[in-house]
């Protein structure tokens, strides 16, 4: 009997740390997977509509955001409620756009250039009026390769 | 003293040595199961602009299959009302033209979509749309590439393949400038 209880009440078991900066190293891994870089804050609300026929957008550095949709509240009092394009992170106009793609344009090798797209992230209540202009300044940009950005339809028959 | 030895000698730690391996089997289960946000969308290849007035080059009527869609999101399909879910059968049977039918187009390749909006179109609308009649074209390539080759269609087919279904079928959806009705 003695022997049993004298062992229990001396040993005191350190649980080994050792494997801290594993399980440290494992949350700063999962994160930086997880977090995915947005250079800008939308300042518009865009909401993509369903659609079934996607296609994947491979290389984010190929690609270009142009952001259309109704101001957020914070910035309504500012710029109103009529749908806007937001470059980057701040609102602009259609006349913009060139520049911005030409910005764009320069961070990319000029081999690749062809293969740039334009994603249109489009919030589905705006009206086409702006849409249209938007594409027709790309157009006029060169810029034809666009991708008109949906969501995967959960109720999709196939 | 001997006692004491005894005590000595039990190393109560918890072995950390496979601390390590679970670590990873968690980093992987996390890796495999986070999905990353992904942009996808509806991939639309723009015509050029140019400046002159595009020449007229009088089709068939039997050949041109118009959807017009009007401020209210109303359809309109070669003349009358539609709806947009009948719009991806309708297409098929238009390009593909099973029967031989007169109205319909002479063969895939003389057909047109001509597809004309409004501006004050919601581009909610305007995307079901142009998603049917993309899931048309691509419902027919994907019977084509059944028949032919036996696999469905797809980016990951040899080249030659898809090559040769685009040309037996190509995708021709010409976009008017939209009508100005109903702008907000």
């Amino acid at each position: 009997m003695a022997k049993f209880t004298k062992k229990r009440g001396k040993s005191k078991p350190a649980i080994s740390t050792a494997s801290l900066p594993d399980i440290i190293f494992m949350l700063l891994f999962f994160f930086m997977v997880v977090t995915v870089l947005r250079d800008a804050e939308l300042m518009v609300k865009v909401s993509t509509p369903y659609a079934s026929e996607l296609t994947k957008l491979e290389e984010k550095s190929l690609v270009n955001y142009l952001y259309i949709g109704r101001p957020t509240q914070k910035y309504q009092n500012i710029y109103g409620t009529k749908p806007r394009l937001q470059l980057g992170d701040k609102f602009a106009t259609i006349a913009d756009i060139p520049l911005f793609l030409e910005k764009h344009k320069i961070k990319v090798p000029e081999a690749r250039h062809g293969q740039i797209t334009s994603s249109l992230r489009v919030d589905g209540e705006v009206t086409m009026g702006i849409v249209t202009d938007v594409k027709t300044q790309l157009r006029k940009s060169g810029q034809l390769k666009v991708n008109y950005s949906a969501k995967k339809d959960p109720n999709a028959k196939n | 003293m001997a006692k004491t030895s005894t005590r000595d000698r039990m190393t109560n730690e918890i072995n950390a040595g496979s601390m390590a391996d679970i670590a990873f089997l968690l980093l992987i289960f996390f890796l495999v199961t986070t999905t990353i946000v992904e942009d996808k969308g509806i991939t639309v290849k723009l015509p050029p602009w140019s400046e002159e007035e595009p020449d007229v080059t009088k089709l068939k009527q039997r050949n041109v299959f118009s959807v017009l869609v009007n401020a209210q999101d109303q359809l309109l399909v070669r003349g009358e009302p539609a709806r947009v879910e009948e719009l991806r059968e309708r297409a098929k049977v238009f390009i593909s033209n099973p029967y031989q039918d007169p109205e319909m187009a002479e063969k895939p390749t003389k057909a047109i979509i001509s597809l004309k909006n409004d501006r004050g179109t919601s581009y909610d609308a305007y995307l079901r749309v142009y998603n049917e009649l993309k899931a048309a074209y691509s419902e027919l390539w994907d019977e084509l590439s059944q028949r032919n080759y036996g696999v469905p269609y797809s980016e990951d087919m040899p080249f030659a393949y898809r090559k040769a279904i685009r040309e037996e079928i190509p995708f021709v959806l010409s976009e008017a400038e939209p009508t100005s009705f109903g702008e907000e």
